[in-house]
């Protein structure tokens, strides 16, 4: 087909930018910007399931492992900043007040060395753990049902290390961010500024991989895994350059989402943690670019308020929208958006199943 | 050796509520390719259905056999209720049941939490289940030795139902070749919905086993559900006798990793195990050749 | 294989990502700098926004509605509107009615300080009431602390903590373990089995008990700890039953407890040969374990049991409330007091502005006359004294006091009163908690 407009989502994504970072700022509370801050990092994790889920057919349903190593990394350094030079956390001093920091603690005093942790750690691990599943061709439910076992495993093994990570309480009580006041309302802008470009970055990367010939292969693995053997392509590296691009996305927001919320615990990146990460996408169009971050903004809004005027509706609400939002329209409201968009430029019948083509 | 007969006999008794947890999986996932989140749900409705029954028949001797079937019929229902009136229009799309699914666990969840507000609600245990049972010097309580009858009868009577009726020749056939079957006259409809009953009312029972040994509340079905499906995968999709290898191999591995290092640790360990082992033989420990599942 | 890129994109993803950079940096100008200022807590700019203006107070309570910890965090919520509808009915807090705003904590920790935010810079709320697990808790405290709101936590605890801005009416543990183990002294106890869950609760209290154990003579022969959410402690109880321990401390939490309680009778365990003494099973939670809980002991601060004028009047008040669950239970009462002390506060503070209030607290003397009896704030830890009482199990799933503390204690969260209680970590933790 042919190439319409290629440069549209780039004004898209312009917009949005215009959006989160000039008017946000100007419009809404406080309160409300560290929500949307929240919730930008949550979109984090949803672009990288969008590319993954929706463009590369892996359901991943562990993204918690990687939002929560970025988050523990992040976690750990601010932490440690707060403790002060030479000293030990408090809930440290609680369990062992006489032992050392633990030696993989040590690392994070440095603010260079945290950084690189929350782009590196979760690209290897997902390196690792990519390798090993596609090169054995590990895929659909199983590899869905092995990533969230690993989410849990994870969970679990934070919530009985108490003494190394805090375990179940997690970690909370950040006073500074590298330096910042955390409590200072000018710096919450800035640490909501830094997650939303943040979020733009990842959207123009998801925009830029989509157009790139990986982009095409990826798409093309997802559709028929083996014609792209045939064509003399790895599948399983095609699968493992989204996966792990995905897991950075993911390692990203959760690092952004501490300083933000003001606590990370092992809930935060268990079972359900990571299920709840695909509702925003399954509702916003997991093959579009847009769809993704929109959704998982939307789902966290949705909780935000509907959860204040409405408790039990919220879950009702959330799982109607899963079954809904699959059962009608599997690809999301972008899907809606495009077909609309697509009878108005030029009459015809509407895409069959998943139809994102129509966005490229 | 008598350090290792405690974690063996507990593990095997663990093992067993795993398999009757899994067991209406090797059904759903294994033959028909649904990811049913919702299963875990069903085995909560299972133990709500045994405590409702004791609020009816209040000797825990003879309600416990009651609820039983009760609860196979009821989780049964349940089952029937969620393939008619969502999965089956979503048999091309397996990976999205798990989307949906996941919808109605939340919502069957919730509407628990509001139907018994309390703290969860007290299931009695027949009184012929006092007591142990010594296995070399072990007190073996009676409770597990029931969850491992009682896992022992679904499995034999399932596998028997499978092998020798016709309904069970039927779901093989619609599982190996669904268009051949249903040029020969096997209405697949029906073969779906009746399998999708009969794994889910094995949650139900599974459900009240599991009532049996700890709490009966609405969350109760998130415990069962991932290491479930992690014990079907393991066990070779589709295959009960994988299914029951794997369930006894996670349990007694869960409780000799508790024996050795803590209870966490050996949720941990056991998990990773899998995963690795799973690494070695992606296909799980058996597998079957169909032309259905890929 | 061979992946390139067509299109001159990754220059135009540097550019923008430089882009935003710059945006950030050039925001983040005008914020503070840590070395700016010595005192975090000093640079909150926020100032109170509580109305006062109306004939009504706004007050938020936030509790699990929705999620794992809704079966317990429920009755709290409902207890507390209870209170509310109470004080309401008798005039309100210094004339002016009580409004509440209920926020659910969804079970999840990030939500709980989302809320918090929201009742105090939305709703400009006096305070907030609610909350259990210590993870709600400790997501809490640094909201409250920074907007310099107030928190009423009514769930005994671990202790090993203080706020300006919380005030805790449950137990903190010289209140409810320290008298635990008094009791298993008094009882000749000589060896003693732990079993907890894997969270800090569990692990603080049981580091407390072993090294008051030395202190008491009592040997500890055996620590298990399972996750909260798992039920099957039948390995764990197997090697109980191995270790034949005079007493089980409990510090299970939730539905774990049934799991245990269920693995125990089933080994053949007793009161008779082996109790149990738990803290965190209650009027509430022992139904859901029937008969086979039966005979075994607790410990907490209140009893449905306990006389008082106070107490039945608040039992029959809770069995006529809509929702109510017929029975009251030590977190309940914690949170029903919760809401008298707050306007015990403001009524001697003659203000709902929070400094106003713990200036009062500070001056002493505030006591209010609980269903557990007489209780009174200690102005500077923001804790209330309480009797340590010791139920035992009946039949009807209530408990007969069988032991109780000679007189009110009073809280000591750091033990300082307790020299067996080492120094340097009382030291570093008070130093780390500011």
């Amino acid at each position: 087909m042919t190439k319409v407009r290629p440069w549209l989502p780039l004004i898209g994504i312009g917009v949005f930018a215009v959006l989160l970072l000039l008017v946000v700022p100007a419009t809404l509370s406080m309160h409300w910007i560290n929500n949307l801050g929240k919730y930008c990092c949550l979109a984090m994790a949803a672009v990288g399931i969008g590319l993954a889920w929706g463009r590369g057919g892996m359901l991943v349903l562990g993204q918690g492992v990687f939002f929560g190593l970025g988050a523990y990394c992040m976690a750990m350094h601010l932490t440690l900043e707060t403790a002060g030079p030479g000293r030990l956390p408090t809930f440290m001093i609680l369990y062992d007040p006489l032992g050392d920091l633990p030696a993989f603690w040590e690392p994070f005093r440095s603010e260079l060395f945290t950084l690189l942790a929350i782009a590196f750690l979760p690209a290897i691990v997902a390196s690792v753990l990519g390798y090993a599943l596609f090169k054995r061709r590990v895929k659909g439910a199983y590899f869905a049902i092995l990533s969230q076992a690993l989410a849990v495993a994870l969970a679990v093994l934070i919530s009985s290390t108490i003494r190394e990570t805090g375990g179940d309480t997690g970690l909370s009580d950040f006073k500074y961010f590298f330096g910042f006041t955390l409590s200072d309302d000018t710096n919450k802008l800035m640490v909501y500024a830094i997650a939303a470009s943040l979020l733009i970055v990842c959207l123009l990367v998801a925009w830029q991989l989509r157009r790139s010939r990986l982009g095409e292969l990826l798409v093309a693995t997802r559709d028929a895994e083996e014609r792209v053997r045939f064509l003399g392509y790895d599948p399983a590296d095609v699968k493992l350059v989204a996966y792990v691009v995905a897991a950075v996305m993911a390692g990203v927001g959760g690092a952004m989402f501490v300083p933000i919320v003001g606590i990370i615990t092992p809930a935060e990146l268990g079972a359900s943690a990571s299920i709840l990460m695909i509702a925003g996408v399954a509702l916003g169009g997991r093959a579009s670019l847009f769809g993704p971050a929109l959704g998982a903004i939307a789902v966290g809004w949705g909780q935000s308020s509907l959860g204040s005027t409405w408790p039990g509706g919220w879950v009702y609400v959330l799982g109607l929208l899963f079954i809904l939002v699959t059962l009608f329209i599997p690809g999301g409201l972008a899907s809606v958006f495009s077909r609309v968009w697509s009878v108005r430029r030029r009459p015809r019948p509407a895409p069959v199943a998943v139809p994102e083509v129509v966005l490229r | 050796m008598d350090a290792l007969i405690a974690p063996l006999l507990n593990g095997s008794a663990a093992g067993a509520l795993l398999l009757l947890a899994a067991l209406g999986l090797t059904l759903t996932f294994g033959q028909m390719g649904v990811i049913n989140m919702a299963h875990g749900d069903f085995i909560m409705a299972g133990a709500f259905i045994a405590y409702l029954t004791q609020l009816v028949i209040t000797s825990s001797n003879i309600s416990i056999p009651v609820a039983l079937p009760l609860a196979f019929l009821g989780a049964g229902l349940l089952g029937l209720l969620l393939e008619v009136g969502i999965i089956q229009w979503m048999y091309k799309r397996p990976l999205d049941t798990l989307l949906v699914t996941v919808g109605v666990s939340l919502i069957l969840q919730q509407i628990a939490l509001q139907i018994f507000p309390a703290q969860g609600v007290p299931v009695e245990k027949p009184s012929w289940l006092d007591g142990q049972l010594d296995v070399l010097g072990y007190e073996w309580p009676l409770r597990q030795v029931f969850t491992i009858v009682l896992a022992i009868l679904c499995v034999t009577a399932l596998a028997a139902w499978l092998r020798y009726t016709s309904f069970g020749r039927r779901i093989r056939a619609t599982v190996q070749n669904r268009d051949l079957a249903e040029t020969s006259g096997v209405n697949t409809r029906t073969v779906d919905r009746i399998t999708f009953f009969v794994g889910s009312g094995l949650a139900g029972v599974a459900g009240v086993a599991a009532s049996l040994i700890g709490g009966t509340n609405s969350q109760m079905g998130t415990r069962y559900i991932i290491p479930a499906f992690l014990v079907v995968v393991a066990g070779g999709i589709g295959q009960i006798k994988g299914t029951v290898i794997a369930a006894w191999g996670v349990g007694v591995s869960l409780a000799f990793f508790a024996d050795w290092t803590t209870g966490s640790m050996a949720q941990v360990l056991t998990f990773v195990l899998v995963v690795v082992f799973l690494q070695f033989r992606p296909q799980g420990l058996f597998t079957v050749r169909t032309r259905g599942l890929t | 294989m061979r992946i390139t890129s067509r299109r001159r994109g990754t220059t135009v993803v540097a550019a923008t990502g430089a882009l935003a950079a710059i945006t950030a940096l050039a925001l983040s100008g005008c914020g503070d700098r840590a070395d700016s200022t010595a005192e975090p807590g000093a640079t909150a700019t926020s100032t109170s926004c509580i109305d006062t203006s109306g004939d009504t107070i706004k007050l938020g309570f936030l509790n699990s509605l929705t999620g794992g910890m809704a079966i317990s965090e429920k009755t709290v919520s409902n207890v507390l509107h209870m209170a509310a509808d109470e004080i309401n009915a008798d005039g309100g807090i210094l004339g002016k009615k009580i409004e509440y705003v209920q926020e659910d904590g969804a079970t999840d920790w990030p939500t709980f300080a989302e809320k918090t935010d929201k009742l105090l810079t939305q709703d400009c709320v006096g305070a907030i009431f609610g909350g259990w697990t210590s993870s709600s808790r400790k997501a809490v405290k640094p909201v409250v602390e920074e907007n310099n709101g107030l928190f009423f936590y009514p769930v005994q605890y671990e202790g090993l903590e203080s706020s300006p801005n919380i005030y805790y009416t449950g137990a903190t543990t010289n209140q409810q373990i320290l008298p635990a183990m008094d009791f298993l002294a008094s009882q000749g106890v000589k060896t003693l089995f732990l079993a907890g869950s894997d969270y800090v609760f569990p692990r603080t209290a049981n580091a407390i008990i072993k090294l008051y154990a030395a202190e008491l003579g009592i040997k500890i022969v055996g620590e298990e700890y399972v996750p909260l959410d798992k039920d099957d402690w039948t390995t764990q109880v197997a090697k109980i039953a191995e270790a034949k321990p005079d007493f089980i401390f409990n510090t299970i939490n939730g539905s774990s407890n049934v799991g245990f309680i269920k693995a125990y009778y089933d080994a053949g365990l007793t009161p008779a040969t082996t109790p149990i003494i738990s803290v965190s099973i209650a009027e509430e939670e022992a139904p859901s374990m029937g008969h086979e809980v039966t005979g075994n002991y607790a410990s907490w601060n209140y009893f449905q049991s306990i006389e008082s004028p106070a107490n039945a009047k608040f039992i029959e008040d809770w069995k006529a409330y809509p929702g109510s669950s017929g029975v009251t239970s030590d977190p309940m009462e914690a949170a029903y007091i919760s809401l008298y002390l707050y306007k015990a506060l403001v009524e001697k503070a003659d203000s709902f502005e929070v400094d106003d209030i713990n200036a009062a607290a500070a001056a002493g003397g505030i006591t209010i006359d609980a269903p557990e009896g007489p209780v009174a704030l200690d102005g500077e830890n923001h804790h209330i004294s309480k009797v340590g009482h010791i139920g035992k199990i009946n039949a009807d799933n209530q408990f007969d006091i069988v032991w109780s503390s000679d007189a009110p204690i009073e809280p000591d969260p750091y033990l300082k009163k307790s020299d067996w209680f080492p120094a340097d970590v009382r030291d570093a933790l008070v130093a780390a908690a500011g």
